[in-house]
């Protein structure tokens, strides 16, 4: 059974970078005891693959990965024996059934995020930079200069930029996310602040990644789904024989 | 949620932040206000070296099933962090409490190895602490040192309050009882270390007073006063079975080097190879029954997630129930894709046959560790292994489908000559010649043996402690023989040889036999800039040569002097069960060439079985039962 798996990484765990966040869960699943599926061949390793790395630095409510379980469990089993052997941060806040074909990868359907940003205290800039935003938003074409490993050149960062506003503070962006396009909150940030003569400080924002989504919609018209949302609940009727095994041992 | 001690800022912009955060699986976290002793247990070194040992992961959890105890961890701050902390004044931390160590009752800090000493002046003085614990006041923790090097404690005595000699689990107990009542008592910090020196194992250091000869050897080594005893004992564990194991090692986030479940299936060692300090240190040989050890096995990948386990021990092949335990562990877990991990196994047909099960032959290379080239020299040193073994070993695996081959020496051995130098490269070319006998269509391509060399380094309570050390130009042209000899042989294609520095290894001998001068020489280092002496992008040589220049302390009666055998040695106020005589007999009967049995063909009479367990007492019987740990 194919399975998505939603989690927030917050707190001390923003300091632990993607591929120790893979070795995470693959401890983890293993104290939970979730029958996870293992790739054939001589060094078998757990069928495991995440949606969109997540920067160190930055947090999330909404990180997505997909296994493969060989015994199928209620999600809300699954999810509490997980979050009962987590460490603080992380917590499994959905446990989703998904089809089985391959173009329902969580890596291949990223197409947006949201994301929120504030002010570290102490970094945020003297001057007024709320109010400009509406403007900035409302720019037919933002360029920015893009390094390459060859050369620079400039790219159109405007039709990537979904949504932005800000509320007391706190800037929301609705950006595109993926293979396809994909763009960075602190860039669009770093490129606003220049538009208003400010010098972005590398150390000033707080990030928070809130939710990743899939586009279902055509070339014309997106119609972005959170990647949950593409997969259903596991309830105790989809896991013939579950707590069997478990009232047998007891 | 936990306040960290460094701010975003400074996590953001060193390595590895996970280092310094805590947090992890499995680490224990008390309210510091339930608690009456706080303990911070540090491993000199950078946290994926310091989170891979064994010993304080048992003292860890030890110490946690106390209620009155909050043991933590602190490692050594990387360089990055260590320049950070200086510049922003940030006193150095525990992981779990993220508190100032200068908080804490004890600072206890394990010595591995002697390059990581100046790393221990590092943690003192991030910590606030006075680097020389005569300048420490009552406010400071009682800093402790323990583990093997803590067997000569001398040229650290300046810096400790106090050593722990011999195997945690034993009196630690009793000290911190101790501790408790002196500080309900509001005994002073000097009373509270002269009472602490009658627990047995514990040595404090202030308490003795060493007096020199004119030629710099020791004169006297006594107790200043009558109730502080004159010997300190070593503590052992008198039955392994039954002693504490962590259920729950802590998971770090990020890669360590141990990054495994690790089952120590027994301490000590049967062999008495007459180099290895720690074949003499753990005397005698105790196991572990085989029903706990599967108990703990399950138990740790449990909790622990883990996706490898490891055998530990000083010669697993030694275990009386080898294929109880493997077998067990191939069975049990392979079908969960659990890796097996199995270290220091003999070459033989039952272990080449388990290691085909747990290993990929083609990408696997077996290790044989001869120590020396010619058997006359591995019967100097007691080393029980023949060139029938290693040929016939070899043979076996290469018919088993093995290609790669890794054999360790050492150089610099007491009595080695130019012939036996050489004969390292004939031993590996006869391996080679085994290869090359299979009939080409059978073998699978060129076969790679490595050889690589180290420098022998005599260690205090071994039978080699009064041996001589060389120059680092004659240990040079020690590695250039063999290399050169190596290149003289037929397969000379298939064999590579890699050897060590040699100037590490002088400083090495300096610590591991010196006296308490050589404190000085540390200190003076520390403040020329010396840490991480054991990584090789910060071991500075010179800088070492300058601190022994100025602090006027000659390298060469430390290093080139072999010492009499009735020189009084810095570390003979300690007992370590194995007496001085036998280690000198032992001595003797290397010059004569001459081999002393392993303890499962007989007792030598070593002087360990005064402590009544173990391989002494129970000769072949194994060990029975579960474990209540």
């Amino acid at each position: 059974m194919k399975v998505r798996v939603k989690f927030s990484k917050q707190g001390i765990m923003k300091f632990i970078g993607h591929l120790d966040v893979m070795r995470y869960f693959q401890k983890a699943i293993r104290r939970a005891g979730i029958d996870i599926a293992y790739t054939e061949g001589l060094s078998p390793h757990m069928i495991m693959s995440f949606a969109s790395p997540l920067g160190v630095g930055l947090t999330s409510d909404a990180e997505y990965m997909d296994i493969e379980i060989r015994t199928p469990i209620p999600s809300e089993d699954a999810i509490e024996s997980l979050n009962r052997v987590s460490a603080e941060g992380i917590t499994v806040t959905g446990f989703y059934r998904i089809p089985e074909n391959r173009a329902n990868k969580a890596m291949t359907l990223v197409a947006a995020a949201d994301y929120t940003l504030r002010f570290r205290r102490g970094h945020e800039p003297k001057t007024d930079w709320q109010s400009g935003i509406s403007h900035f938003f409302a720019l037919k074409e933002i360029t920015v200069m893009k390094k390459t490993k060859k050369s620079e050149k400039e790219v159109d960062i405007r039709p990537m930029i979904y949504e932005m506003h800000v509320n007391a503070g706190t800037v929301f962006f609705r950006l595109a996310s993926g293979s396809a396009a994909n763009l960075k909150p602190e860039l669009v940030m770093d490129t606003y602040l220049k538009t208003l003569g400010i010098e972005p400080d590398p150390f000033a924002y707080e990030i928070n990644r809130c939710e990743i989504y899939a586009d279902t919609g055509t070339q014309q018209k997106r119609n972005l789904v959170p990647l949950s949302a593409l997969g259903v609940s596991i309830t105790e009727e989809d896991c013939p024989g579950y707590g069997q095994s478990a009232k047998e041992f007891t | 949620m936990r306040k960290l001690a460094l701010n975003d800022e400074i996590l953001l912009s060193i390595e590895k932040p996970a280092r310094y955060i805590g947090g992890e699986v499995n680490s224990v976290m008390k309210d510091k206000k339930d608690v009456s002793i706080r303990f911070a247990m540090c491993f000199p070194d950078v946290y994926e070296i310091g989170m891979s040992h064994l010993g304080i992961q048992i003292l860890y959890d030890m110490f946690n099933r106390r209620e009155d105890v909050w043991c933590e961890r602190v490692y050594s701050p990387w360089v990055d962090l260590d320049r950070a902390m200086r510049k922003h004044h940030i006193p150095l931390f525990a992981l779990e409490s993220q508190d100032p160590v200068m908080n804490f009752d004890f600072l206890g800090i394990t010595l591995q190895y002697e390059m990581c000493y100046t790393n221990i002046l590092q943690i003192l003085d991030l910590s606030g602490i006075p680097l020389s614990a005569a300048d420490r006041d009552e406010d400071c923790p009682i800093v402790i040192g323990g583990g093997p090097c803590a067997y000569n404690p001398e040229p650290l005595a300046e810096f400790f309050d106090m050593f722990y000699i011999g195997e945690g689990e034993t009196v630690y107990g009793a000290l911190f009882d101790l501790y408790k009542e002196c500080r309900e008592q509001n005994i002073s910090r000097k009373e509270f270390l002269k009472k602490a020196s009658r627990i047995p194992g514990i040595y404090v250091p202030s308490l003795y007073q060493v007096t020199y000869r004119e030629d710099g050897t020791i004169a006297s080594f006594t107790p200043v006063d009558e109730d502080v005893p004159a010997v300190v004992e070593k503590q052992v564990v008198t039955d392994m079975t039954e002693a504490p194991y962590p259920e729950s090692p802590v998971v770090p986030f990020i890669k360590v080097t141990q990054d495994r479940v690790v089952l120590e299936i027994q301490r000590g060692c049967i062999r008495g190879c007459r180099f290895c300090q720690a074949g003499m240190l753990y005397r005698p040989t105790r196991e572990r029954s085989l029903e706990c050890l599967k108990e703990h096995a399950y138990r740790m990948l449990k909790n622990t997630g883990h996706e490898e386990i490891s055998l530990s021990s000083l010669s697993s092949s030694d275990y009386s129930d080898l294929p109880g335990i493997v077998n067990f562990l191939i069975d049990e877990f392979r079908s969960q894709n659990i890796n097996i991990s199995l270290p220091s196994l003999r070459i033989d047909a039952f272990s080449l046959d388990v290691m085909s099960k747990v290993q990929d032959v083609r990408k696997s290379s077996l290790t044989f560790a001869p120590e020396a080239g010619s058997q006359r020299l591995r019967n100097v040193i007691n080393k029980g292994l023949t060139e029938d073994v290693i040929l016939q070993g070899a043979d076996e695996a290469f018919h088993g489908g093995w290609n790669k081959v890794k054999l360790y020496f050492m150089l610099g051995l007491p009595l080695e000559t130019e012939d036996d130098r050489r004969a390292i490269a004939h031993l590996a070319e006869k391996i080679a010649e085994k290869y090359y006998e299979i009939p080409k269509e059978e073998r699978n391509g060129k076969c790679q043996i490595t050889v690589s060399t180290s420098f022998f380094v005599p260690k205090p309570f071994t039978p080699f402690q009064w041996a001589r050390m060389y120059e680092p130009g004659d240990y040079l042209g020690f590695a250039k023989t063999v290399n050169h000899e190596i290149k003289e042989m037929k397969n000379q294609k298939s064999i590579r040889y890699n050897w060590h520095q040699a100037d590490e290894t002088l400083l090495e001998g300096i610590f591991a036999r010196g006296d308490r001068k050589i404190s000085r020489v540390i200190l003076e280092a520390y403040r020329l800039g010396a840490l991480f002496d054991a990584w090789t992008e910060f071991w500075d040589y010179g800088r070492w040569l300058q601190a022994f220049e100025n602090t006027g302390i000659d390298m060469d009666f430390y290093t080139l002097r072999e010492r009499d055998t009735d020189e009084i040695l810095p570390w003979d106020f300690i007992n370590i069960g194995v007496t001085k005589e036998f280690l000198k007999k032992e001595w003797q009967k290397s010059r004569e060439e001459s081999v002393t049995p392993n303890c499962h063909m007989g007792c030598s009479g070593c002087g360990a079985a005064q402590y009544g367990t173990g391989v002494c007492k129970m000769k072949r019987k194994q060990a029975q039962g579960g474990c209540k740990a």
